[in-house]
């Protein structure tokens, strides 16, 4: 029973990774934005925290340095994409590539560093309760936060009128131009929401959930978080529930090699991997069904008429 | 205030002209990097692009890096144009070293009375490896519409978790000291060399006919011809009838194919065996070298060049300067950035308009046609 408290405790940490970067990279997309530099992001944010926690012992200012170095990043591709309309996969692809190659040249020195003792939360009197206390109560902080902001998203896009503006940006450009709403900076504004988030997702998995830094530790999260929109439909709550079902996956290798069952340790490492591929083709299939939930500028670039 | 307008046509002259812009503004920021890390900015650029072509002992090792950018990024030129994106090239060069590497292992019982034919098998599983791995893409692709960026990039994963399995289970070397690494492949079964005692191979031919080959398919072919217009126009390719599911499979297993060729290379050639060092980031970098080389065979040979120059003088600042190696991903990822920043000057250009005029402002010279036409 333990054990499957600790993996359920497990999962949630895992899938809150996973949710925080698929709910930064659904705004983006909500507005017709594809990031594919979420991985490279997460990688900057993810040493721009580790460093920030290790200099300060605060894990809050590490959160913040890790969102800041998002959004910063996403700020430079968002001026390209929506002012240059260079295109959008080719500049996430520079933005991946640039970050697995400049997170690595400044974490060097910080290969070795290990950060203070970490602190241990839990709820009163809720976390001890038998089975569930472990299992969902002694969690870090942002884990409550991912699921509070899942909310507060779907509430944003579907009952506020900014959110409205905002799929309409996704959905027509042209039409919300026409309006005379200010869609460039709309998109600007979602890109860069999106790359906060997601810094906050690389900052947490090197200051909270691993915690130590490694060259390319994101480790595909990124790019699993980028299938989990289309997973999701474009939907936060099911982002959420994506995001467990995959933490799930992944932690399974570590319930199942503890559990003295003879697989592979490489076959274990593979399933994050393979399951992403299976699920994208079992939502893919029906090709109607994507492509009425999906925002339907996503990918086309904007160049309002002079 | 600077306003960016559209050209009538695109510029042949800047799309000419912003790889090198791209790669100015690059060294350029090379230059503060290094003042700000304390380093003699000259003594860097010379590490970068001077070094590397000092003698025959470097540029055989320059041509030893630009074989395997310039295989692989043939192909995705080929992919890139017809608009499918593969960007898991990497996976399928783990995947050509793999299949290369167990032909080569096979010779072993043989022993030495094995021929230098060998070889020939050797590349093709190769290529066939590299294939077979991007032909998964382009099944699920083409059955089940799954995003081909993301379904190659996970594979990657998966290919080096299975070249993780090999080398520390059923290939390892048994006296290898448990290290995780196959044996050390015959002496016959090596991709055999140019010159003695230099590290170029039979591969940089091969890679010069893979241009020559690449450009003819892409500009004399109706096969070229069609997979283009697809990436370019795909209603137009609809209306004329070509086939999308034909040049989804063209570019993924011409691509696949290229980065399992470099895969044998390399796991036949200059490594010898395999380990789980063999990703070595070449799948990535050849997307920017497909790019910077404007998606042109002819062009991408240079890109490939000075790819390799940013290898080695990665390699080089770390010896000679006490920098990290992974100074030349921050080059390569910064190259990409500004020539897709360059890239607008194509299609746009650049016009200085006074902020204060009003918007009424009826629009000069060549714009008043276009706007009577739409009334029209």
């Amino acid at each position: 029973m333990d054990a499957i408290a600790l993996l359920i405790a497990a999962t949630l940490s895992s899938g809150t990774v996973l949710a925080l970067a698929a709910l930064g990279l659904l705004i983006n997309e909500r507005a017709g934005i594809v990031n594919l530099g979420a991985e490279g992001m997460m990688l900057i944010a993810a040493i721009a925290g580790f460093a920030t926690a290790v200099h300060t012992g605060s894990d809050w200012l590490a959160f913040a340095a890790g969102a800041g170095a998002g959004a910063l990043l996403a700020a430079t591709f968002g001026v390209l994409v929506i002012w240059l309309n260079t295109n959008q996969y080719a500049t996430g692809l520079a933005l991946s590539l640039f970050g697995s190659g400049f997170s690595a040249f400044v974490g060097i020195n910080y290969v070795q560093a290990k950060l203070s003792e970490r602190p241990h939360f839990q709820l009163p009197w809720l976390a001890d309760i038998p089975l569930l206390g472990p299992a969902l109560f002694r969690q870090h902080p942002m884990v409550y936060a991912a699921i509070a902001l899942t909310a507060g998203l779907a509430w944003f896009l579907y009952r506020s009128r900014a959110g409205l503006v905002l799929r309409a940006v996704g959905e027509s450009p042209e039409s919300a131009h026409a309006l005379g709403y200010p869609v460039r900076r709309i998109r600007l504004a979602a890109v860069l929401a999106g790359g906060a988030l997601c810094g906050l997702s690389g900052a947490y998995i090197s200051v909270v959930y691993t915690p130590l830094w490694v060259e390319g530790m994101i480790a595909g999260k990124g790019w699993i978080a980028l299938a989990l929109t289309t997973f999701a439909t474009w939907r936060p709550a099911r982002v959420l529930l994506g995001a467990y079902l995959f933490g799930g996956v992944t932690m399974l290798q570590f319930y199942l090699q503890g559990e003295g069952v003879q697989v592979s340790a490489q076959l274990l490492t593979m399933l994050p991997y393979l399951s992403t591929i299976v699920v994208l083709v079992l939502i893919s299939r029906n090709a109607g069904w994507i492509r009425v939930n999906m925002p339907a500028s996503l990918g086309k670039p904007f160049f309002p008429g002079s | 205030m600077l306003k960016l307008e559209p050209r009538p046509a695109p510029s042949r002259v800047m799309s000419i002209a912003s790889p090198l812009l791209a790669l100015a503004i690059t060294v350029l920021i090379g230059v503060v990097l290094f003042l700000l890390l304390g380093k003699d900015p000259l003594r860097g650029l010379q590490v970068f692009f001077v070094e590397p072509l000092k003698s025959a002992q470097a540029l055989s090792e320059l041509a030893v890096k630009a074989v395997p950018l310039l295989l692989i990024a043939l192909g995705l030129a080929v992919c890139f144009r017809s608009n499918v994106w593969n960007i898991g090239a990497e996976g399928q060069f783990v995947l050509g070293a793999i299949a290369a590497g167990g032909v080569a292992m096979l010779a072993e019982p043989a022993g030495s009375g094995i021929g230098r034919w060998i070889v020939v098998p050797i590349l093709l599983a190769g290529v066939l490896g590299g294939m077979a791995w991007a032909a998964i893409v382009a099944l699920l692709r083409d059955r089940f519409n799954a995003n081909e960026i993301l379904v190659s990039l996970m594979l990657v994963y998966v290919a080096d978790q299975v070249l993780g399995y090999l080398v520390y289970g059923p290939w390892k070397d048994p006296d290898g000291y448990n290290f995780p690494q196959t044996i050390t492949f015959l002496a016959s079964t090596k991709i055999p060399r140019l010159f003695d005692g230099l590290r170029v191979n039979i591969g940089l031919p091969i890679a010069l006919l893979a241009v020559a080959g690449f450009w003819a398919f892409l500009f004399r072919t109706y096969a070229g011809f069609q997979l283009q217009v697809g990436g370019l126009a795909p209603a137009a390719a609809r209306y004329a009838g070509f086939s999308s599911r034909r040049a989804l499979w063209t570019a993924l297993l011409l691509s696949g194919g290229m980065a399992g060729l470099a895969g044998g290379l390399e796991a036949a050639g200059p490594l010898g065996q395999l380990t789980p060092h063999v990703p070595a980031g070449y799948g990535f970098a050849a997307i920017i070298v497909a790019f910077v080389g404007r998606l042109h065979p002819v062009g991408i040979v240079f890109s490939a060049i000075l790819m390799s120059m940013f290898y080695i003088g990665g390699e080089l600042a770390q010896s000679r300067l006490g920098l990290p190696k992974s100074l030349t991903g921050v080059f390569q990822g910064l190259l990409l950035f500004t020539l897709l920043a360059c890239d607008t000057l194509i299609h746009y250009r650049l016009r200085w308009k006074p902020a204060h005029v009003p918007a009424e402002a009826p629009p000069a010279g060549t714009d008043q046609p276009a706007a009577a036409e739409g009334q029209a």
